[in-house]
């Protein structure tokens, strides 16, 4: 089993060792390149030491009695007859319903107010599966981590089920005859100390329903708050141009493009679409591939695949903008840069030699200034209108939720708040701390919450409502561009939730109203009688209205702006950096199992959040993984297990929030600590003074950087575009494999399909929603913090994150590992039982009530692909989870090996349809659910045996290279080198 | 006792557990499974001479073959034996909304994976597999569903296969040259022989 380390690491000779390193060198952590005994055990055998123990301790008497019971039963289990089924046919069918068949709906999940569009696919009327809407600009047919998990919260057994009246069970009669006198008293005083609190609302629908509620009582107060909320964004905007317009990237257009701080790739509205549009100019390679530089404390997804990427503490950015801009003529002094030499004039030089074809991004975690500079900036080279574009605000009402919550926290302290509605979020558990939200509810006579979970703020409110799932009831949207998609439910409430639209309605006296129709009826008001059935059908069917999108808006940067800012304050000590977390963003997913399991994209680690701090920082401290830091900054302090994260900026520690929760589910509580004690309303994202100190605790971390390793073997290759020029064929060269044609095994002849893959290293960003996909499209277990700490995590696709180049600024690339399907497998010819074995069409396959479990099949594979059963991972009694499994994928049990199937669900299904049609399967035809997702296209699938296919194309292009070829085990997969697009003026210093 | 008398009864073991799993017993096959309506395949196949597909109405289009909800039955028996008592279970789903739980005489085991549509198009007919289904008067299996028994037809579907026409056909009888007629079709439907184990199995 792995030890916790805390050990201290020798990070000086890890750092001489990799500036050593003969040539290129990958790493994928500390503990590989110390080689310490820790990284040895993983590697060395397959299934750590102990794996296959029980660990629960069973006394030798016990043993007996189950060796004499087992004996006793042997021979009966022959006799088994399979138990009888029901067949339970409708009564009424509906209409269109072919059992067997899936259905799509399309609707529209949200993140922070903004929406995905999404086809939901059901079976039966139960939903299964994500997948994004081609239709809808935010999706364009992929979707993020956490849209695929969202089905998971559906079927949350841990979600609310009841509403309850101080903590009782109570009922909604109830809750509809309480309203009734709260309104009486409210119209009395014109709602006078009511205040209503939601999350950033960009529903029409939500937004009329606010304002006529405040129009009936014109003393209430509508406040908003999220702690990922847009607030710099919008401050930004109005110090730059005046006004709080919204601002949209055209990430194609752009040639050059500068992140200060911002992970646009990875998180916010409308990634996913900047994702496809970044990889879309990057796979053009030569001259139209664009470049990116990144300016930012930890390394992000957006990060790693920058051509360019400086670490800077979050403060300094802000430094770092203003010198930008002094380079670029932008009417503003130039303080001290806290950047290299250099690297500001070959940016701004890079940056103008594109005027136009430019762009500046600055991170929702700076502060308004750098966004300002970054509106200025681009309104200097020429960007506006062409790389970025500003329109009318998206949000309903685009307040700084900062300063919302601030009042309310301090109305609630001074007793002028009588009744509060709190409508999602969760502001006990994430409002500022220095707002003692806590303490300033308490005051509050009246609290009503309308929430998913019964949480840390359900917990102190007189009323907890059970609220509808974004899959459950009927609501309204708007996407990063103002596009409006009509959410419709795709199951009736599992737990007769109620949505946000329905609470509204009861307490605007309106009664109890269906979600469905205040929808319905504020979109005929606005879209008028005529013809609307046809419109709402055409809506509900694309998943967006037509022409809703915010118009284009011509602003101008005031040009006084720059005077009103105050000068950026260097930062002396340790900084504190807060960011929202990868996986389980500001806690709202605490209690998702696939979010938890999820590999961090950049640490690996799950389960929990860390003191991120980069290894000369941890030198300093002499501090090592796992121990526990003390933090304290501004009178206030938590205590996290540190992790030295590579590329990390120097006296930095980043604290992920959404961890620590109290109240709110059985996997929400416990795992990690939370950061927001530390989180105060004029710091909200952190900031300088902090004080770290070592408490000489540990605390164990379940990391898999080092699971699965395939020791270094050139498995990553890339080369910058010059090299790629004078050498298209390098990636072939790395190796010498053996000629192909010697081999000990007979060769196999596709006649009919070859399935292949290929996968784009230029393209993945290492976003983990291939991995959450396949997991949902499987059936794939969650196994827990424990199981993954001895290396046991289940998931078919694992992305490698390997480290190239120095210890305190190394280079990252990604590398997505599944089945590779080889032609010469190396699995298939250890299996005892035959349970894996080769298809015609080349598949792998694995035949699971074969399966003895010997793991002989995983031991030989070189690729560590294979994923095995220990316990009964599968949750077969949790009733809620049954109807959200893919019917058409087996649920495995106990004792038996799985891995990537190549969706063979998926070949099976295109392969009937195809051949009711008497004709092969077109290009396309099959998509993995991986590649379905992917949000950069790097995942291309199908027939190697039509040459007209992307993927048989795709094995031709000169990039394009088998990992472990040189085994001559023939893999199927193979991935298609990465470029870097550096700048040749900036030296690497 | 002699090693012969060992290997004696071991054999026999064995055989008699090889018995066991093929008979009746444990196979269900000609054995009527009680369902709450003693509905006869045989009355409305034969007697009255109802298409397969009036009531499996996906069967051509579908994984599943469909089952005929309650209205189905209700459109003939809201006029037809409207008062029968032994239609009542029936009656009392349409009254009640609630379904007719049926007993499942054919029941793959949850991995294995069966498609109707791809077998109906292919020209395996309903009897093939089913049995002739007009002549029960309750449902029995004819055939184990045993892999070993679909492996019969996916190794050799030449000696099985009939024209796409008599596929519903319940009274068709092979050629005396059916493999003749077999490889033909074989040939004429593209029919493959699929024996990868994923085919079923995934």
């Amino acid at each position: 089993m792995m030890q916790p380390k805390n050990s201290l690491l020798d990070l000086s000779a890890i750092r001489a060792r990799l500036e050593n390193a003969r040539g290129e060198e990958y790493w994928r952590s500390l503990d590989e390149v110390a080689q310490t005994a820790e990284f040895q055990a993983f590697v060395d055998n397959e299934f750590t030491p102990g794996t296959s123990e029980w660990k629960n301790p069973l006394g030798r008497r016990d043993l007996l009695k189950l060796l004499g019971a087992s004996i006793a039963f042997a021979g009966l289990t022959a006799c088994t007859k399979q138990p009888p089924e029901k067949i339970v046919p409708y009564v009424r069918a509906p209409e269109d319903m072919i059992p067997g068949k899936p259905m799509y709906f399309a609707t529209a999940m949200t993140l922070g107010g903004y929406a995905a569009g999404v086809l939901v696919e059901s079976h039966m009327g139960r939903p299964t599966k994500i997948e994004g809407n081609p239709e809808h600009p935010a999706s364009l047919g992929a979707t993020d981590a956490f849209a695929q998990a969202s089905i998971l919260t559906l079927y949350d057994p841990d979600r609310s089920q009841v509403v309850l009246r101080n903590g009782l069970i109570s009922n909604w009669a109830a809750f509809l005859a309480e309203v009734g006198l709260l309104r009486e008293g409210l119209l009395a005083k014109e709602g006078a100390g009511m205040r209503i609190l939601t999350e950033t609302v960009t529903s029409p629908t939500l937004a009329q329903q606010l304002k006529d509620l405040l129009a009936e009582f014109p003393e209430a107060r509508w406040h908003q708050y999220e702690p990922a909320a847009r607030d710099s964004a919008v401050g930004g905007a109005k110090l730059a141009f005046g006004e709080p317009v919204n601002t949209i990237h055209r990430i194609g257009q752009a040639d050059v493009i500068l992140s200060l701080d911002a992970d646009f790739l990875a998180s916010g509205p409308g990634s996913v679409r900047y994702a496809r549009e970044f990889a879309a100019r990057r796979r053009e390679g030569g001259d139209r591939m664009n470049r990116l530089y990144i300016v930012e404390a930890a390394p992000s997804s957006t990060g790693s695949i920058a051509d360019h990427r400086l670490p800077l503490r979050a403060s300094d950015v802000e430094p770092f903008a203003w010198a930008v801009a002094a380079a670029l003529g932008v009417a503003v002094p130039a303080p001290g840069s806290p950047a290299p030499s250099g690297w500001v004039e070959a940016v701004a030089a890079d940056l103008k030699k594109h005027a136009g074809s430019s762009l500046v991004i600055a991170g929702d975690q700076q502060p308004v200034a750098v966004h300002a500079l970054a509106h200025a900036i681009n309104a200097a080279l020429g960007n506006a209108g062409k790389t970025v574009v500003y329109t009318e605000p998206v949000e309903a009402a685009p307040v700084e939720q900062g300063e919302s919550m601030r009042q309310l926290a301090e109305d609630m302290r001074a007793g002028r708040v009588e009744t509060l509605v709190i409508i999602g979020g969760n502001p006990v558990y994430n409002a500022p701390a220095d707002c003692e939200f806590r303490q300033g509810l308490l005051k509050v006579k009246r609290r009503i919450r309308l929430g998913l979970y019964d949480d840390e703020t359900s917990g102190l409110c007189h009323w907890h409502l059970a609220e509808t799932h974004y899959l459950e009831g009927w609501g309204d949207a708007r996407a990063f561009d103002g596009t409006v998609t009509i959410q419709q439910p795709l199951i009736a409430p599992l737990y007769g939730g109620k949505s946000a639209h329905e609470v509204l309605a009861v307490l605007s006296g309106k009664g109890e109203l269906a979600g469905h129709d205040i929808i319905k009826e504020y979109w005929r008001g606005r879209l008028g009688e005529a013809g609307f059935e046809k419109t709402w059908k055409t809506a509900l069917h694309d998943g967006l209205i037509a022409g809703t999108a915010v118009a284009p808006k011509n602003v101008s940067v005031r040009k006084d702006f720059a005077a009103a800012l105050p000068a950026p304050k260097g930062q002396e000590g340790m900084e504190l950096c807060l960011r929202p977390d990868p996986t389980i963003w500001d806690g709202r997913f605490a209690n998702n199992g696939w979010l938890q399991e999820l590999p961090k994209p950049l640490t690996k680690l799950t389960w929990d959040n860390t003191v991120l701090i980069s290894p000369a920082t941890a030198e300093r401290l002499g501090v090592a993984n796992g121990q526990v830091l003390e933090l304290r900054r501004a009178g206030r302090t938590v205590r996290g297990a540190a992790w030295i994260l590579p590329g990390h900026a120097e006296n930095s520690a980043t604290v992920h929030l959404g961890y620590g929760r109290t109240r709110g589910g059985k996997i929400a509580e416990g795992p990690g600590f939370s950061a927001y004690p530390l989180r105060t309303s004029d710091a909200p994202w952190g900031g300088g003074g902090l004080a770290v100190s070592k408490t000489g605790a540990t605390y164990k971390l379940a990391c898999t950087q080092d699971h699965h390793s395939m020791e270094g073997r050139d498995l990553v290759r890339e080369a910058t575009v010059d090299e790629y020029r004078k050498d298209p064929h390098f990636a072939q060269h790395v190796v010498h494999g053996p000629v192909k044609e010697l081999s000990l095994y007979k060769e196999f002849k596709y006649e009919g399909h070859s399935w292949g893959m290929a996968v784009d290293l230029n393209a993945c960003t290492g976003c983990n929603a291939c991995v959450v996909a396949c997991q949902a499209e499987n059936n794939i277990p969650v196994v827990g913090k424990t199981e993954v700490a001895r290396g046991r995590e289940m998931q078919w696709i694992r992305i490698d994150r390997y480290f190239k180049g120095g210890l305190d600024d190394p280079e990252v690339c990604h590398q997505p590992m599944m089945c590779h399907h080889c032609d010469h497998a190396p699995c298939e010819v250890v299996c005892p039982t035959g349970a894996t074995n080769h298809s015609s069409e080349g598949l792998n396959q694995m035949v699971y009530n074969r399966c003895v479990g010997t793991r002989y099949c995983s031991n030989n594979c070189p690729y560590k692909v294979r994923r095995f059963n220990f316990f009964l991972y599968s949750d077969w009694d949790t009733k809620s989870l049954e109807p959200m499994r893919n019917p058409d994928v087996t649920v495995r049990s106990r004792g038996v090996m799985e891995k990537c199937t190549y969706c063979v669900q998926r070949i099976n299904s295109a392969r009937i349809e195809s051949e009711k049609e008497g004709r092969r399967i077109r290009d396309g035809e099959v998509v993995t659910a991986c590649q379905a997702v992917c949000p950069t296209q790097a995942i291309v699938f199908g027939d190697m045996n039509d040459p007209n296919s992307r993927v048989a194309k795709l094995k031709k292009d000169p990039l394009n290279y088998g990992i472990l070829d040189e085994l001559n085990t023939k893999p199927r997969t193979t991935y298609l080198a990465r470029l870097r697009n550096p700048n040749p003026e900036l030296k690497k210093g | 006792m002699s090693i012969f008398g060992a290997l004696f009864i071991g054999g026999g073991l064995l055989w008699v557990l090889n018995e066991v799993n093929r008979s009746p017993y444990v196979t269900d096959v000609g054995v009527a499974l009680d369902q709450p309506v003693p509905f006869s395949h045989k009355h409305h196949v034969a007697g009255l001479g109802i298409d397969c597909r009036y009531c499996h109405s996906t069967v051509e289009i579908s994984s599943s073959a469909g089952m005929p909800p309650t209205e189905t039955c209700m459109s003939c028996h809201s006029q037809i034996w409207a008062d029968s008592p032994m239609l009542e279970p029936v009656r009392a789903s349409f009254r009640n909304d609630q379904s007719i739980r049926w007993t499942r005489v054919h029941d793959l085991p949850g991995f294995v994976y069966f498609n109707h549509s791809i077998h109906v198009k292919k020209g395996i007919g309903c009897a093939t597999c089913h049995g002739r289904v007009d002549q029960m008067p309750l449902m029995w299996k004819t055939n184990t569903l045993y892999m070993e028994w679909c492996l019969e037809c996916h190794r050799q579907p030449e000696r099985f296969v009939r024209p796409r026409g008599q596929v519903f056909n319940m009274a068709y009888r092979a050629p005396s040259d059916q493999l003749a007629l077999g490889r033909k079709l074989v040939e004429e439907y593209k029919i493959r022989k699929l024996t990868d184990c994923s085919v079923c199995h995934r």
